[in-house]
């Protein structure tokens, strides 16, 4: 309970921040802002002991009971693994984010509040249980990531690209909710725990691929997999502690959550294994192999990310083949699920750490532009080392964590290179020799970034500002989050068996009963050579070679041509649906009102009549028609000439006179029917009617058909006899069928012992229904207020001309 | 009489779609006479006697329908009079009566 509420501290806390900043400018606002990621965090650590023995900590608040959607708070391995990251390392950002925002330049309540509301949204993400919250919470991140990319709104680039984020997040998210549903449909129930215990008997449901196709869409578009990366190097124009918080340590592994949460309930299926492991090795090389082209820091951090959650992503696909292979074998991928959350905790520390540092170049140069950079190394010292621990950490060297990680994703591929769960038994070689060249590119991009900023000739003449030293406070966080990177390479057993472990042990039930059940054990150094350290040095030899060539094949990137990317595919296909769209509308919302009025009556008579056709409504029957005498005849024959003549009429005064027979040959009708109120009633109105017609008329033009044309006629006229004939079928099929007696016979039994009234119908209007009649009264005034008003009003436009004379 | 009512109908929506504005406005007059003379229809014309209690008859017609068209006589009168003045108000403002010239243009979206 008290869990649940929590989630929403950093919401509740947002609500103070717009008052923080405006009542107290002499503190920065980050200052109040850091202290809720901090405090969680030392609230989440207080579940470690618990969580470490197996334990899982389950806070439930009811939402809608009636369909089984309630907000829970879920901790177990996975999710403390992920709250710990959000808090932590959003704690390290908002630090960070004080020294880097300024507090007289900038509009620091929006961007806290937008913070905290994505803090807990993601904490949400992690540790809803119940599907339908878990997807709320996914789209709350999706729009707190568009308001922060967005964050410096005058921007074009900002605008656009947070956007771009927002249009495939939330289509992505949708695709999510639809196999949540067909989860809900299969299983009769949203709660994920409640789901994967019954995983044997959805496997067998026919819906369960369209379930994990849908799921895996939702995955892959937030966790930028290709070909959905497209938006993450775009949301880089948000604020740098927005790109190293959202876009690389915490939301853009939302997808990866929620792969390694639902494995327990899809890795029987090899379409997950095999989707996952594939997009998350061609993502890996693709990112990788694109950051290599990139100019801006954050653009080759941003590709790399992509690169790096391939890699997770593929780890992830690896230590869902386990569940398919038995005995032997099946050790070999106990390293792929403990990788790929080892390599989830690495990648945050060290892409955090550069994205700071990233941000402390621009914020201390004014640039970002790589071939602008060179030589800092004199300049910012401390910057430098903190890069190059992160660098080199990403690049898979020791001694930093990036290493062990690095070994632990070689060996989970060699495993996958060794089963022949795919049908071309040499596919799992071929992931393992493009995760390979990945890893080469990777090193080239990890050496590109920390080398041509820091190292080679110094440029001041290029730069908006002189370079130097960052203040302090800004490279705590950044420091700190280094610390952690050289930490991990000491003493990964030490994260290993209390963050890891509880954390593997939840993405791969059906192998461990509880964390101590994971028997891995990382080493930097295994006692003699194995084929991952070959393949390790094969990648140092190799990255090193060709980076010392870069500046000669760097040039090749160009080669590819800049309209066959999906980028340009997104642009254009958006500026497309943008124009189209505006173009449709446009050409049926075409200001007449009778194209609005055509085709309300053309839908009310494809609606009626096509219900009348599928319910066979038609009925005709003439019990209880009234006798056809000469007097009806003559009376319709009136009635159907003078409607004619108002049809036809060249003149208004004709018209008018038509209209005024009819009026009165109905008059006659309601006689002829047994309605004498009627009959008086309609006398009297259409007399008053026809009299003011005529005063109308008097100030109105003359009738004129205004060239109408025969088209335009024949248009009409078909309309025209649509809605009469289906009125007519309409009048038949009611005046010949009852479903329901008729509630007269009440009004004729009481209507004299109590309303003590002859005329039933003038009891009916003024006593049963006497509301209804005041009413009307009431309306009738409001339409001659209204009368009154247009007519007493001055004209706009004679107005003007007075005015100018 | 469900001819007449359907006759009424057409009539009424071919005036209400043509492009003078008086035309518009007797459409809608024509458009209420259809629609009272559905309502009694519906009601059905069975009874041999105006709904008024006399000792001697016990035939009444159906009393509801006619309440509910008095009703509508009425409002419809009051519908007719602002549709006039408002296309009045309209010929005034704008001088045209022209429907296809009434129309929102780019400013007034």
């Amino acid at each position: 309970m008290i869990s649940v509420l929590l989630l929403f501290a950093p919401v509740v806390a947002a609500l103070f921040v717009p008052l923080l900043a405006s009542r107290l400018r002499g503190i920065h606002t980050g200052w109040f802002v850091l202290a809720v990621p901090v405090l969680l965090f030392i609230y989440y650590l207080g579940f470690l002991p618990q969580v470490k023995d197996g334990g899982v900590h389950i806070g439930e608040l009811s939402w809608i009971p009636s369909y089984g959607i309630s907000l829970t708070s879920y901790i177990d391995g996975l999710s403390l693994l992920f709250s710990l990251l959000i808090t932590g390392i959003g704690a390290l950002v908002v630090l960070y984010s004080i020294f880097y925002l300024d507090k007289t330049k900038e509009r620091l309540g929006n961007f806290y509040v937008y913070l905290l509301m994505f803090m807990t949204a993601m904490l949400g993400v992690v540790q809803s249980d119940n599907m339908i919250a878990l997807y709320g919470f996914w789209e709350l991140t999706s729009i707190s990531s568009f308001l922060l990319i967005g964050y410096w709104y005058t921007r074009d680039g900002s605008r656009f690209g947070a956007l771009k984020s927002m249009m495939i997040t939330v289509f992505g998210g949708l695709m999510m909710l639809g196999g949540f549903v067909l989860l809900y449909i299969m299983g009769g129930t949203f709660s994920v725990r409640e789901l994967a215990s019954m995983a044997p008997e959805l496997a067998e449901h026919s819906l369960f691929t369209w379930a994990l196709v849908l799921l895996l869409l939702g995955a892959f578009t937030k966790s930028a997999q290709f070909p959905f990366y497209i938006w993450l190097p775009d949301a880089m124009e948000a604020p740098t502690p927005v790109s190293a918080y959202l876009h690389s340590a915490t939301m853009v592994k939302a997808g990866l959550y929620l792969v390694a949460r639902f494995t327990p309930i899809f890795a029987a299926s090899e379409i997950w294994v095999w989707l996952v492991t594939s997009i998350g090795v061609l993502t890996l090389f693709w990112g990788s192999f694109f950051a290599v082209k990139q100019t801006d820091l954050k653009g080759i951090l941003a590709f790399s990310t992509v690169s790096q959650l391939g890699l997770i992503m593929s780890l992830l696909g690896a230590s869902a083949a386990a569940f398919h292979v038995e005995g032997a074998a099946e050790t070999m991928f106990k390293y792929a699920g403990f990788a790929a959350i080892f390599h989830l905790v690495n990648h945050a520390a060290f892409k955090g750490s550069l994205f700071m540092v990233a941000g402390i170049v621009d914020h201390e140069t004014g640039t970002r532009d790589i071939r602008k950079l060179g030589g800092l190394m004199a300049l910012m010292p401390v910057t430098f080392t903190i890069a190059l621990i992160g660098s080199l950490s990403m690049a898979g060297l020791p001694p930093f964590g990036g290493f062990l990680s690095k070994e632990l994703f070689l060996t989970g591929m060699l495993s996958l290179g060794e089963l022949d769960l795919f049908a071309p038994a040499s596919w799992g070689t071929v992931l393992l020799i493009v995760a390979w060249i990945a890893s080469v590119f990777t090193f080239i991009y990890s050496f590109y970034f920390v080398f041509r900023t820091f190292t080679g000739k110094h440029k001041p003449d290029l730069l908006p500002k002189s370079a130097h030293e960052a203040p302090a406070g800004m490279l705590i966080s950044p420091a700190v989050l280094g610390l952690i990177v050289v930490a991990i390479f000491f003493v990964p057993n030490f994260i290993g068996d209390w963050i890891v472990k509880p954390a593997v042990a939840a993405v791969q039930p059906f192998m461990y009963g509880s964390p101590a059940d994971v028997d891995v054990h990382v080493a930097a150094w295994h006692g003699h050579v194995t084929p991952e350290l070959m393949m390790t040095i094969g990648i140092v030899i190799t990255g090193l070679v060709l980076y010392w060539l870069l500046p000669k094949w760097q040039g090749g990137y160009r080669a590819f041509p800049e309209y066959l990317t999906l980028n340009k595919l997104y642009d254009s296909s958006m500026i497309f649906a943008e124009s189209g769209m505006n173009r449709l509308s446009r050409s049926y919302m075409n200001g007449l009102i009778r194209s609005y009025l055509i085709y309300m009556f053309a839908g009310i008579v494809i609606i009626v009549l096509g219900s009348m056709f599928v319910k066979d409504a038609f009925a005709v029957s003439f019990e209880g028609t009234a006798p056809i005498g000469p007097a009806e005849i003559g009376l319709l024959t009136v009635l159907v000439g003078s409607v004619l003549t108002t049809l036809v009429a060249r003149k208004r005064l004709t018209a008018i006179l038509a209209l005024g027979a009819a009026g009165y040959v109905v008059a006659l009708l309601f006689v002829i029917f047994k309605a004498p109120d009627l009959a008086l009633t309609q006398l009297v109105i259409e007399t008053v009617s026809v009299a003011l017609y005529l005063l109308a008329f008097y100030h109105l033009p003359k009738l004129s058909r205004h060239d109408e044309k025969r088209k335009f006629r024949v248009g009409n006229a078909i309309i025209a006899a649509g809605v009469g004939l289906m009125m007519a079928l309409l009048a038949m099929s009611a005046a010949s069928q009852k479903a329901l007696p008729s509630i007269s016979q009440f009004y004729k039994d009481t209507v004299y012992s109590e309303a003590g009234g002859g005329n039933i119908v003038n009891v009916i209007l003024v006593d049963y229904r006497g509301f209804d009649t005041l009413f009307e009264i009431a309306v009738l005034s409001i339409a001659a207020i209204g009368i009154l008003g247009m007519i007493k009003l001055r004209l706009t436009r004679k107005g003007d001309q007075h005015e100018k004379q | 009489m469900s001819v007449i009512i359907g006759f009424l109908f057409m009539a009424a929506v071919y005036l209400i779609l043509s492009r003078s504005l008086i035309r518009v406005v007797i459409g809608t007059g024509l458009l209420s006479h259809g629609a009272h003379l559905l309502i009694l229809t519906m009601g059905g014309f069975s009874g041999s006697a105006p709904p008024v209690l006399e000792d001697s008859v016990t035939d009444f017609v159906d009393p509801l329908p006619q309440a509910l068209i008095l009703t509508a006589i009425v409002i419809s009168f009051g519908v007719t009079a602002v549709f006039l003045v408002m296309a009045y108000r309209a010929y005034q403002e704008l001088e045209t009566d022209n429907m296809t010239l009434l129309k929102g243009n780019d400013e007034h979206d």
